[in-house]
């Protein structure tokens, strides 16, 4: 049996507390004594129905004022899976309790009223979900038998809600249509409507794919404590946030950047040979180090941002508003540091998702600002680890905590931040009638079976510029390190899948759309895939870019003059197109758009190739995508 | 506990390890709330696990209504000489005596409420910056809105409606000289969570909670056990039965069950199958609607 987390935000009239209370009555979690209380309460207020809202409306105001106002936790189990919800409410003035909820949870069940329809309300649910990083939406449209049990409505808002949804990042999406009330599709099929051919709402819960959000590769483990009974023994205990560790690794501890080796992996049930992400152990080293709570131990050769100078997006949760320059606390993992706003780069309308300009952020009021920090913090961007990507601020004064932050990197890269979440990529295109469905596996689970992580490595360059030679070469090293490659050739593309493209702008361009949707499959299934495309439109390449998440792009600029280029021409297509025989030839009659900050610039010219190869390897290896000899048996 | 034994107690286990590591970083003066009851022992076991090879850095504190099982008494000596903790008993007779509250008139006076001020006092009397308890959001609606967290204030008081957001597993602990927090290390574990946890860990718990014989009488649909506390009312009379006790508590308010499980393993059947929660044989939620938030507002466990 495993947990699954999950948010649950809506207000009374959506049906969510009905939702719950029909969730934990038919899995027999509402015992007798708690039925007699809401029954009594119910009968008192002179409710002529039993009203399930009264078992999670705990607190004395909400049941006077009938709404739900701070979260709640609700536990439940079947024989497959326990769950816990997080249960918040769904008004505006709630946006906290809502963000609260949502930052443990890993599936977010947002409810529609099939009679209203896509609200606001729902839209924000779901905007606050993708903000967090909740890997699963499911959008139960309730009250079903309002409406005739409509296939037709149930369509419509399921159509809508997507579109929605799309702009959002949000891929696993799930749609269900129920009555809470009724019970139909919660816990067991409805029979009033067979053209559903779905899950109930209970049966998804119980096989939706847990732990899809923790980062199984990249080894953090924030000092919480250090246990030390005498001089014999000095343990640094902590959770391991994410990755893994053995004995015998190699590590490396922040802020002093010193290395030593794990001697062993301790719980009080003994040494163990493995501690993954989750895990409450306590490490202790080869060699004595002054190691203290809020240092962080990783691996030498994957290393986090250490950084003062933080792009974050911040949701405001206090009753005074926050103004730049002011100084907070911020707590991130088991560091604490002085901070300041540096910058408030914008607001969000959280309802219209429109950016705004303002001076000052208010109660619930989320947006995007620099922070800076007295001292680094060690830090990855949220939208690849939670934990190290996550903080809160405390005002010094009342120590209250007035924000949650989510970091999307250092300030100094935020201006080259392509692409907005928000704004959302380019609209892929979709077939008629088709809704998406969730991977079966998902990533994370293959990179920890690979015990490397997924990524795209692009190379673009002139015809002729060596893109292949090295490409080639590269992949056959990472295959012999053990990693999981894919290769793709413009050549083999061109020849069948490609086969019916040909070189104008136009083609060109879908070429290399579908050369990432490719990679983005062999992506998905783990690789590391090595594409070798002259791809010479930056718009296409930034697309091919917006398919795989932060981090795991990697573009590869083999810029070789086009002289060099000419004098090698293995192709023999340089002399060809000087002929006149070749039109759109790249660098000749069609122009190339060299990338302007690409994550690796390789130089040919006097080089030979293992040189080259070596050098990637090193940037790739600072940037954590390689597969890490000492580790998980890599 | 083996690998892939419960890979849910497990995550619980490391995420009440978690907490308690951090409340032992984050406070100058913890102290461990001890009830005799199981979710403390749980408690104290899950503090030796957080900090082994070290001695629990938690001083633990007895609130003593004076109306105590035996067993329970028993027991907890026995643990606090094995786990090697400083005890401190708080006791409420002794606030009686001093004036501080006053016992309840009338056939069944519960020592409960006035457990408040003396746990309050015993707190300021060790300047304890942070009292973890042993309290679970699945034992009662105004406790499924807890923290891990609990700020109180100068008063120890709780503001339900006011309370700090809790994120990630980002704990703030921040506070004014003067004020104090709960912590709630076990927040997320059910009853069933804690039986499951108790069996596959294999620790000793006291042998109120196995079926026994023992006198009860029966009042308000609450099996009240026999003893000094405890008096008849015009009609009543003691009987005796094979009954277990699903809390241990203040002997005027903990009600057996009738059961006849006397292994963990039974226990957990039971549990499994029961259609009434543990509080249920508890008289002192029954009183209103809203008891346990009213009583968690003043400062209550």
């Amino acid at each position: 049996m495993d947990i699954l987390r999950f948010s649950t935000a809506g207000s009374v009239d959506d049906g969510k507390s009905t939702l719950i209370g029909r969730l934990l009555y038919d899995t027999k979690s509402i015992f007798e004594d708690q039925l007699e209380q809401v029954e009594d309460a119910s009968h008192r207020r002179g409710e002529g129905y039993v009203n399930l809202a009264l078992l999670t409306d705990g607190l004395r105001a909400e049941r006077e004022q009938n709404i739900t106002i701070d979260v709640a936790y609700r536990y439940f189990a079947t024989p497959k899976r326990k769950f816990i919800i997080a249960d918040t409410p769904g008004h505006i003035q709630y946006t906290r309790n809502m963000v609260t909820g949502a930052s443990t949870a890993e599936l977010a069940v947002i409810l529609i009223d099939a009679r209203n329809g896509v609200l606001t309300q729902s839209k924000r649910h779901g905007f606050i979900s993708s903000l967090l990083g909740i890997p699963h939406v499911l959008v139960a449209v309730n009250k079903m038998d309002l409406v005739d049990w409509s296939r037709e409505r149930f369509e419509e808002i399921c159509a809508e809600y997507a579109g929605f949804a799309e702009k959002l990042g949000v891929d696993a999406l799930t749609f269900i249509p129920i009555s809470a009330l009724r019970g139909d599709n919660v816990v067991d099929r409805s029979a009033s409507m067979p053209w559903y051919e779905g899950t109930t709402l209970l049966h998804h819960l119980e096989h939706v794919n847990v732990g899809a959000h923790r980062n199984l590769v990249d080894f953090r483990f924030p000092v919480q404590y250090v246990i030390r009974p005498d001089q014999d023994y000095r343990g640094y205990a902590g959770r391991v946030a994410s990755g893994a560790i053995r004995p015998g690794e190699e590590i490396l501890v922040l802020p002093s950047g010193r290395r030593t080796k794990v001697r062993s992996v301790d719980t009080a049930d003994g040494s163990v040979p493995l501690a993954e992400a989750g895990d409450s152990v306590a490490i202790t080293t080869t060699e004595e180090l002054d190691i203290s709570r809020g240092d962080m131990i990783v691996r030498p050769m994957n290393l986090p941002e250490v950084e003062s100078e933080i792009d974050a997006t911040l949701c405001w949760t206090s009753d005074a508003p926050m103004r730049p320059g002011t100084q907070y606390w911020l707590r991130h993992t088991t560091r604490e540091v002085k901070a300041f706003v540096s910058r408030l780069v914008y607001r969000i309308d959280v309802d219209t998702l429109h950016r705004e300009t303002v001076d000052r952020f208010e109660l619930n009021d989320i947006g995007r600002v620099h922070i800076t920090t007295a001292q680094p913090l060690f830090l990855d961007r949220y939208a690849l680890n939670r934990e190290t990507g996550s903080f809160i601020l405390v005002d010094p004064h009342t120590n209250h905590t007035v924000a949650a932050g989510m970091i999307r990197g250092s300030v100094r890269h935020a201006e080259d931040l392509p692409r907005e979440r928000e704004e959302g990529p380019e609209r892929r295109p979709v077939s008629p009638d088709v809704v998406w469905e969730e991977w079966n596996v998902s990533l994370s689970e293959r990179e920890a079976r690979n015990a490397h992580p997924a990524g795209v490595l692009w190379f673009t360059g002139l015809p002729g510029s060596g893109k292949s030679t090295i490409a080639r070469a590269l992949e056959r090293r990472l295959f012999d390190m053990g990693a999981q490659t894919m290769l793709l050739d413009g050549d083999q593309v061109r020849h069948g899948i490609n086969g019916d493209l040909g070189f104008s702008p136009q083609d060109r361009t879908e070429n290399i759309r579908r050369v990432g949707e490719i990679a983005s499959l062999f992506f998905r299934q783990g690789s590391m895939v090595i594409c070798t495309f002259v791809s010479p439109f930056r718009a296409d390449r930034e697309r091919a870019r917006s398919l795989i998440p932060d981090g795991r792009f990697v573009e590869v600029f083999v810029d070789t003059p086009v002289e060099e280029c000419r004098r090698r021409d293995p192709k023999g297509l340089y002399a060809r197109a000087g002929r006149g025989e070749i039109s759109h030839m790249t660098g000749v009659s069609s122009p190339y758009e060299a990338p302007e900050d690409p994550e690796i610039r390789v130089q040919t010219v006097g080089r030979d190739v293992d040189e080259v190869v070596r050098g990637i390897l090193g940037a790739l290896a600072e940037r954590g995508v390689l597969p890490n000899g000492g580790s998980r048996g890599g | 506990m083996p690998k892939d034994f419960h890979p849910h107690l497990r995550h619980l286990e490391s995420e009440s390890i978690f907490v308690m590591r951090e409340v032992a970083a984050q406070f100058e003066r913890p102290v461990l709330l001890f009830s005799g009851g199981k979710d403390s022992i749980l408690m104290v076991h899950l503090a030796r696990k957080a900090f082994a090879p070290a001695r629990v850095p938690f001083a633990l504190v007895h609130i003593d209504t004076g109306h105590n099982f035996p067993e329970t008494l028993e027991f907890r000596d026995r643990l606090v000489a094995e786990v090697g903790a400083t005890l401190h008993v708080g006791s409420v007779q002794a606030s009686i005596d001093a004036g501080r509250v006053h016992e309840e008139a009338g056939p069944n006076p519960s020592r409960n409420g006035l457990q408040t001020v003396t746990l309050l006092d015993t707190l300021a009397e060790l300047k304890a910056d942070v009292a973890l308890g042993g309290g679970r959001r699945d034992e009662e609606k105004a406790r499924a809105k807890e923290r891990f967290f609990s700020h109180r204030d100068r008063f120890g008081q709780w503001d339900p409606k006011n309370q700090r957001p809790e994120l990630w597993n980002l704990f703030n602990g921040r506070r004014n000289p003067g004020e104090h927090f709960r912590a709630f290390p076990i927040s997320n574990w059910t009853e069933m969570d804690v039986w499951q946890y108790i069996a596959a860990e294999g620790v000793a718990m006291p042998s109120l909670y196995f079926a026994h014989r023992r006198e009860v009488v029966e009042r308000d649909g609450v099996l009240l056990a026999r003893s000094e506390f405890n008096t008849l009312l015009d009609g009543e009379q003691w009987d005796e039965r094979t009954i277990r006790f699903r809390t241990i508590g203040d002997a005027t308010c903990t009600g057996a069950t009738e059961s006849t499980a006397s292994s963990l393993e039974e226990i957990i059947a039971e549990v499994a199958a029961s259609r009434v929660t543990e509080r249920g044989g508890r008289s002192d939620d029954k009183r209103t609607e809203a008891a346990m938030e009213d009583r968690k507002k003043v400062g209550y466990f």
